[in-house]
């Protein structure tokens, strides 16, 4: 599952939402960390950017070097490198409304 | 004594294997260096010179050991990093390109990081283990990983995590060097001293007498002997220099070569022949005695003989020396050209005394002189306290010592014990140092002040015990006799006197036996006047009375012709 990449979904986009979303998601392995995080994330891009977002996952495992670019010390790591500014997430994203503040979608909900 | 070698070897193999920093002193105190494939925690304050010591550490292992590093550094950015090092001299871009050396900048801020559950710090050590891979390399320094407490808000997990780091290294078999911010109860503020548990060393940097000194101390080596003490070190041009004060020995040969002190009476006073050769020698006295002169002569007769010399002046520039010295016939300014004579005139406030002693050192190292003078020593005194004048002191002698260098110092005595003839109390104690210590003293009397010259002691030699007077004249330094006689000790005029007193009653008494002798002269010649006279009276009355005899004679020839007559006349027959 992770390394693969995740085809952006064709759908109508909410009006909140403009543009599309670039989401990175790095692991180390297939960690159940890593797995959760990965479920975790995608729950909550069906549910509030349906459509509109592109998922990439790294392995840091297979790509060490990519670590830097990026400053990934914890994993699993996400990272939204757009809408910009780029929003850095740590953890396995299994609290929702953290990663929904981090993602600047709270205010979606309220 | 046959057990001690077994007991030392047996403690060797018991310990653990040593890295050799590389540093300057860091592995005398250490003992042989840092724990091999083990992490060292370096704490301290800011600008204690952690950051250095941690990247000192990976770049002597690279050009001093053939040891590939990496640098992890969380605080600075590279590019600071390398300006900063270039003016250390250490230029990393250069150990980069060699493939030698990973420099990484770890930039974790809090605020941008949202923590949304289970996370493991895997991130990083996948960075870690990419740079030691890199450039397979055999040490580590990681500036400053408590960064990582300010990034992450989970100390459960960070706490798991950093144990895993540690172990995670020592099972890389990596020489690490983590330094951590000094905590204020503990070493860390962290606790980071908590998972490494083989090595710790606190940096400090404390400013006493406005001079700023930093200190190292090796807090904990588990499984080794070290040094416990605080060892002053410095920061200089070529890097981090820790100067461990015990760890200089006494174990220096003593060599059997007499030098020549210059002034041929003191040499006499010194068993005949002058200092021994990589001795210490010590001119105390009070101002204006003549110690600085005394010092130049022992110099001047040293560059003579070709022999190189390295003077310290802390009063003095170097001209206004040379100038002083042409006063008392003594020109230095050939052995300056000739580049035997090596002067360095500053002010001893100019650094802290840690600083001075590794200039000096430095100085040694790379003119070896033969002779190291310093004028004078009591003027460090502004500089630190009485035990870290001595203990800068203890460490150039001995140094100086072990290079068989011959020091003479001297020493401004404070106490003005005029006409007192006492043993001069030295402020610092430094005379058990000394071989040989030799005072000035000023002597006041008769309207006049005169100076006096004595040897205190001079280890392994017949010395004199005489006090000598100290006279500086044109041609030199000389020292004569004191007058000793009835009159008491002399000095000066009022020996000069004195002398000349006795000189010219020495002339009256050669006088009174010249005119002894004319006496006797004149009489002898009166005798023998009185004698030819009463020889020739004699000689005249021996003639006038063989005159007589022979008047006598004829008349008693001519009588007694007569009688014959006048028996031939009357026919008188027979």
């Amino acid at each position: 599952m992770p390394e693969t990449k995740k085809k952006p979904t064709k759908k109508v986009t909410e009006e909140t939402i403009e543009g599309k979303w670039i989401l990175r998601l790095y692991v180390a392995g297939q960690t159940s960390n890593s797995l959760i995080a990965f479920e975790n994330l995608k729950k909550i891009c069906e549910q509030h950017l349906q459509g509109c977002y592109y998922i990439e996952v790294i392995d840091l495992l297979a790509n060490p070097q990519l670590a830097k670019g990026d400053q990934i010390v914890a994993v699993p790591t996400l990272i939204r490198k757009l809408p910009t500014p780029v929003k850095k997430i740590i953890g396995n994203l299994s609290n929702t409304e953290r990663v929904l503040v981090g993602l600047d979608l709270r205010r979606v909900d309220t | 004594m046959a057990r001690n070698p077994v007991a030392k070897k047996a403690k060797t193999e018991r310990e653990f294997p040593k890295v050799k920093s590389g540093i300057k002193g860091l592995d005398e105190v250490t003992g042989g260096g840092l724990p091999k494939g083990r992490p060292t925690l370096v704490s301290g304050g800011p600008g204690c010179g952690k950051t250095l010591l941690a990247m000192e550490f990976i770049v002597r292992g690279i050009t001093d050991y053939n040891e590939p590093g990496v640098f992890i550094a969380f605080e600075e950015k590279i590019e600071d990093l390398r300006k900063n090092f270039l003016s250390l001299g250490f230029d990393l871009d250069e150990l980069v390109k060699k493939k030698k050396l990973v420099l990484d900048y770890i930039y974790i801020e809090r605020s941008e990081i949202e923590e949304t559950g289970e996370y493991d710090l895997e991130g990083l050590f996948i960075r870690l283990g990419a740079a030691i891979d890199e450039v397979k390399a055999k040490r580590i320094a990681i500036d400053t990983l408590e960064v990582l407490f300010s990034g992450f808000t989970n100390q459960g997990i960070l706490r798991a995590e950093l144990r895993r780091l540690f172990r995670w290294l020592k099972d890389k078999g990596i020489t690490a060097v983590v330094t951590g911010e000094r905590g204020d109860v503990s070493i860390t503020r962290w606790g980071l001293e908590e998972y490494v548990a083989d090595c710790v060393i606190t940096l400090d940097h404390r400013v006493v007498n406005q001079i700023a000194t930093r200190r190292l101390r090796v807090v904990k080596y588990r499984g080794s002997i070290h040094g416990t003490d605080e060892y002053p070190f410095l920061i200089s041009s070529d890097g981090i220099s820790v100067l461990p004060i015990t760890s200089l020995s006494l174990s220096h040969t003593a060599s059997m070569e007499r030098i020549s002190s210059g002034i041929p009476r003191l040499d006499t006073m010194l068993g005949g022949k002058g200092y021994y050769r990589g001795s210490s020698v010590l001119v105390s006295g009070q101002a204006g005695t003549g110690k600085t002169s005394l010092l130049a002569t022992s110099i001047h007769s040293a560059c003579k003989r070709g022999e190189k010399c390295l003077l310290l002046l802390f009063e003095e520039s170097e001209s206004q020396f040379i100038r002083n010295m042409r006063s008392i016939g003594m020109d230095f300014e050939p052995w300056v050209q000739k580049g035997l004579l090596h002067v360095n005139a500053v002010r001893p406030t100019a650094y802290s005394l840690e600083l001075h002693l590794a200039i000096i050192m430095k100085m040694l190292k790379d003119f070896n002189p033969s002779v190291l003078a310093i004028d004078p020593i009591s003027n460090l005194y502004p500089v630190g306290d009485d035990m870290q004048v001595r203990s800068v002191l203890m460490r150039l002698i001995d140094f100086a010592k072990s290079k068989n260098i011959t020091g003479i110092f001297s020493s401004l005595t404070t106490e003005a014990l005029v006409g007192s003839y006492s043993i001069e109390p030295t402020a610092m104690h430094v005379s058990s140092l000394m071989d040989t210590w030799l005072v000035l003293k000023n002597v006041e009397g008769n309207g006049e002040r005169n100076r006096a010259f004595s040897i205190v002691k001079s280890r392994g030699m017949p010395h004199s015990n005489q006090l000598r007077e100290f006279i500086m004249s044109d041609k030199g330094i000389d020292l004569i006799d004191i007058y000793q006689g009835s009159e008491g000790v002399l000095f000066g005029s009022a020996r000069a006197a004195q002398e000349s007193r006795e000189r010219s009653q020495i002339v009256l008494r050669d006088e009174e036996i010249e005119r002894r002798k004319r006496e006797l002269e004149r009489k002898r010649r009166i005798m023998d006047a009185e004698i030819t006279a009463i020889r020739e009276r004699f000689e005249r009355e021996k003639d006038e009375a063989n005159i007589q005899i022979s008047q006598e004679k004829s008349r008693e020839d001519a009588f007694a012709k007569v009688l014959d007559d006048m028996a031939t006349f009357r026919q008188v027959d027979k």
